[in-house]
């Protein structure tokens, strides 16, 4: 504690948060497209949120508008695949 | 999307704000100054509460102001000039906040000139971001509580004296009194550019009129007197609250012009300020509530929209509904699960628009000419007409008398208000509707009697049984609603619930120990038996019997294979089987194994597993694969049949049913009165301490699980006992085993021994100081001490079991009260959360503004009521079909 250096945690490792995989451009163009989604009406998900900051390490830094697929287990479908807009907090 | 379809204007923002003296002047339509109503002769008084000015209650007069008849004038307000100004009640909290964070002297904020400016930069920053209101009120909150830490003023340097607010409505600064004139006099000191600070827009309005110099007087629209049949008027409460402002102000104005004491024009002041409040709200805490002459509190302003019995949950979120029926419901085994009896009386007052046209305009004129509650010659019911509507909406009665006249004066383009008819479609809701199978559509059938009538088998949907409930009924009233309502809530399109992926309509009850007396053991039936049996069906068949000893006679499971389609293929196991180690299938010796083979039953006997609503496999198979035409026939005629059969056979119980043989009796005695002495063991090692602890538990906690368990299986064994001299040849039994009603618990509790009573799962261990009952001794651990009931329902209890089992029952009685208050008010917030979110056609879930809510509905894109128990395909079905066609 006090000073000490914290030691991050990787919260994608974590078994209960579900895979997140950053877009490139293209591969969120054509999910988009094959989804019909406009970008506004997807489920949002903040820059500052963990996973976030974790994907960032490995991209660089992720800009507000990109895309993250989310793949989470599911009851009913076994995996369920969601994509989330990244955006700032307000 | 094209979401603003059809909507020209859209509404950017509202703004709030108080009303100044000048306004509610300028709106008024008059100054009221008498307390009085009416005159002598019933006629309004001029500038007295009931102004003609302010509108018209009465049919055939014309409202003063606008001309306007009864339902062409809303009303217009009126106001009362105050004598002294008094605080309006739902402002003393904004009014306390300004007070503190305001000077005394010069009414500047209580900060320094620099702070007022930034935070103003810092509004005017989160506005231009397009804040929202909330966020900018809640910076005005802080602004101010800031202010308030001050106890001088950075301005002019005075003292800031603490204010307290004397509730309800008296403010107090180190103990003098702050009137109203006082108080609204230090809002008017406030500068416009401060009030921007406190949340307060001075473009718009100003803090004093939070002090009401005036009050609006609602239109008489709002508070309508009525006539008694004695010919008195009763005034509304507002009228009445109003009558008393009025009488005060005028006495406080008399009193103050000639110069009364100080202390009578304070008393009076006070006293209208008393009024003032409860005009608004007469629960304000910390006053009296205004009563009536009766003694009942009055009604005002907050009490006639708050809560339950207020205008939004009363008038706006759920209204009285025109065409709609409510009484007791009977059950009718006649009716098919997609009809609904309806009583002639109801049938007569509920109507169906009937719109004329050339094509029926002489069935139109011929259904008028029957008159009011036309019948045939036999006296059985016929549709009448009770109105005729002309296109321009005049309404013509149809009676006895002008009957003829009214039907040749029918032309295509009127409408008319035709009696319920046999077919019709109508909504049918029992509450509390939980889930969408509590409204479904049925057709009507109009029956004798006062009571609606409906088939037993859509009693699970509904969760109806006849011990006095009620149900509603919904006449549909145009052609897309009803062909809706056919589509989409029919009863058998609810055949398989979206609850479970099952059937939740099939047999209950007798229904299913008929059909284990049709199958089981494949019973013979004489010719007349079937004929008998069929005879309650509409059709001409028969099945096909077979010959022995050269008599032709029909076996039972032939009989039920009838009503079965010819390619059906299924094997199950029924709910009498006993779960043999090793299951012998085809060959089982109890008939439970059940296989349908291309439409013949060829083992097994038929009960809960096959056909009842929640576990029958028959029922869902055939609903799901031969369609809800298929499903709804086959629950209609096997219910039939298996009533059928049932009466032939006769079918009762007794207490005798629970009776078994002495032996058995004494092995039960024996086998309890072991418990116990083991129970007594393990205390005394308990005492001892000498008890091997369970993992994780205590010495205490140790003997509890062993005693509970020791007891348990006690229970368990005397019901066992009892179980082996209770066949399948006791109606009672066959009721438990098939499913039908109770269970093999609640028989061997009635013939073997009741066991353990638990509260909140454990031993009872409280009432008296350190054991349950006052007589035994403390510390008392055994059996008997803590709950445990050896005796029988049959045998009776004794007094001491008896409590115990009550502690029981009535745990059990306030866990479901607890349980559905609970679930009801957790629906609720689910449904307001989710009510406006709908399946798009790509499948995804959205909200209203097209925003996604979900990639696929339910993540697997599932139609849970086209499910099998939630799982997309039956494997097992899959399998077989398979292996079929390999063979
Ligand atoms: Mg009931
Ligand atoms: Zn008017
Ligand atoms: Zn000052
Ligand atoms: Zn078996």
């Amino acid at each position: 504690m006090g000073s000490a250096e914290k030691e991050e945690i990787n919260v994608l490792k974590h078994g209960l948060v579900p895979d997140h995989r950053l877009l490139s451009r293209e591969e969120e163009k054509e999910t988009l497209e094959e989804l019909d989604v406009g970008k506004e009406n997807l489920p949002k998900i903040l820059k500052s949120d963990p996973a976030i900051k974790h994907l960032e390490k490995v991209h660089g830094d992720i800009n507000v508008g990109r895309v993250v697929e989310v793949k989470r287990k599911s009851r009913t479908a076994g995996i369920a695949t969601a994509y989330r807009l990244v955006v700032k907090r307000e | 999307m094209n979401q603003s379809k059809g909507i020209s204007k859209r509404i950017g923002s509202i703004q709030f704000a108080y009303m100044s003296p000048e306004e509610k002047r300028d709106l008024s339509a008059t100054k009221i100054i008498t307390p009085d109503t009416y005159d002598d002769d019933g006629f309004p008084i001029e500038m007295g509460l009931m102004d003609a000015h302010l509108g018209v209650i009465e049919p055939g007069l014309r409202c003063k102001t606008c001309g306007g008849r009864v339902d062409e004038c809303s009303g217009h307000f009126g106001h009362i000039e105050l004598a002294m100004p008094v605080i309006h009640i739902g402002y003393v909290k904004e009014i306390k906040k300004l007070l503190r964070s305001t000077c005394s002297e010069c009414g500047r904020i209580l900060l320094e000139e620099e702070k007022t400016t930034e935070y103003l930069d810092r509004m005017e920053e989160m506005r231009e971001m397009g804040g929202s209101p909330l966020d900018i009120r809640n910076l005005a909150k802080e602004i101010s509580k800031d202010a308030r830490k001050k106890g001088r003023c950075p301005h002019c340097n005075t003292d800031q004296p603490k204010i307290k607010l004397d509730k309800p409505t008296t403010f107090r600064e180190e103990n003098t009194k702050l009137t109203p004139k006082e108080v609204r006099a230090r809002l008017e000191r406030i500068p416009d550019n401060d009030l921007w600070a406190l949340g307060i827009n001075p473009d718009v309005t100003r803090p004093e009129y939070m002090v009401l110099k005036v009050l609006l007087v609602p239109p008489v629209t709002v508070r309508p007197s009525i006539t008694l049949e004695s010919g008195d008027r009763s005034e509304d409460d507002l009228t009445h609250k109003l009558v008393d402002i009025l009488r005060i102000n005028q006495r406080l104005r008399e009193n103050r012009d000639v110069g009364s004491p100080q202390l009578i024009v304070e008393d009076l002041w006070d006293l209208l300020q008393y009024h003032a409040t409860t005009y608004f709200d007469n629960q304000t805490s910390g006053i009296p509530p205004a009563r009536h002459r009766s003694g009942r509190t009055l009604k005002t302003l907050i009490q006639r929209l708050k809560g339950k019995e207020g205008r939004f949950r009363q008038n706006l979120s759920g209204k009285r509904v025109n065409f709609s029926a409510r009484t007791v419901i009977s059950p009718d085994p006649w009716l098919s699960i997609n009809e609904v009896g309806v009583p002639e009386r109801a049938s007569r007052e509920l109507t169906v628009p009937l719109k004329v046209t050339p094509m029926n305009l002489d069935y139109a004129k011929e259904l008028i000419k029957r008159g009011p509650s036309p019948s045939t010659e036999d006296g059985e019911y016929l549709p009448g007409v009770n109105y005729m509507i002309r296109p321009d909406g005049r309404r013509i009665k149809v009676t006895e008398t002008n009957a003829e006249a009214v039907a040749e004066k029918a032309e295509p383009g009127f409408t008319l208000e035709r009696e319920l008819k046999d077919g019709d479609i109508v909504l049918f809701n029992r509450q509390p509707s939980l889930h969408r199978m509590s409204m479904m559509a049925h057709e009507v059938k109009v029956v004798p009697g006062k009571t609606f009538r409906l088939n037993l088998a859509v009693c699970p949907p509904y969760n109806a049984d006849f011990d006095g409930d009620e149900m509603n009924l919904h006449v549909l009233q145009s052609e897309e609603a009803r062909a809706e309502a056919k589509v989409l809530m029919r009863v058998q399109e609810h055949i398989l619930s979206p609850r479970f992926g099952g059937p939740i309509i099939g047999a209950i009850q007798d229904h299913i120990s008929g059909l284990f007396f049709l199958t089981y053991d494949n019973p013979t039936f004489t010719r007349e038996e079937v004929v008998s049996i069929f005879s309650n069906l509409e059709t001409d068949r028969f099945p096909e019997p077979v010959e022995e000893d050269g008599n032709k006679i029909w076996k039972g499971k032939d009989i039920f294979s009838y009503f079965l389609p010819d390619d059906l293929n299924m094997e199950f196991k029924a709910s009498i089987c006993q779960k043999c180690e090793t299951c012998d299938k085809e060959e089982c010796q109890n008939d439970a194994y059940v296989k349908i083979e291309d439409g013949q039953l060829e083992h097994g006997t038929i009960d809960e597993n096959a056909v009842s609503a929640f576990a029958g496999e028959v029922v869902d198979k055939i609903a799901r694969d031969y369609g809800t035409d298929a499903g709804r026939k086959f629950i209609d005629q096997i219910t039939t049949i298996a009533l059928a059969v049932i009466t032939l056979r006769g079918f009762t119980t007794t207490i005798e049913d629970e009776e078994i043989p002495d032996k058995a009796e004494n092995q039960i005695e024996s086998v309890l009165t072991d418990a116990e002495n083991k129970v007594r063991n393990l205390i005394e090692a308990y005492k001892d301490g000498e008890l091997e602890e369970l993992p994780g538990r205590g010495q205490k906690e140790t003997l509890e699980v062993k005693v509970m368990k020791e007891l348990g299986k006690a229970r368990d064994d005397a019901g066992k006992i009892a179980s082996k001299h209770l066949g399948l040849s006791n109606n009672a039994v066959v009721m438990a085993r098939t499913g039908a009603r109770a269970s093999m618990l609640n028989l061997t509790q009635m013939a073997g021994a009741l066991g353990q009573q638990a509260i909140r799962g454990e031993r009872p261990s409280r009432g008296y100081e350190e054991r349950t009952l006052s007589h035994f001794k403390r510390k008392e651990l055994g059996a008997e001490s803590r709950g445990f009931v050896r005796s029988s329902y049959k045998d009776g209890l004794n007094p001491v079991e008896y409590f115990f089992h009550s502690m029981g029952g009535r745990e059990g009685l306030v866990d479901t009260a607890v349980r559905t208050a609970r679930s009801g008010y957790m629906q609720r917030r689910l449904i307001n959360a989710l009510e406006d979110l709908m399946v798009a056609d790509d499948g995804t879930v959205r909200n209203t503004a097209d925003k996604v809510i979900q990639f696929d509905y339910g993540e697997d894109g599932i139609d849970p009521m086209r499910s099998k128990r939630g799982d997309a395909v039956n494997m097992d079905d899959v399998i077989r079909e398979f292996k079929k066609r390999g063979e």
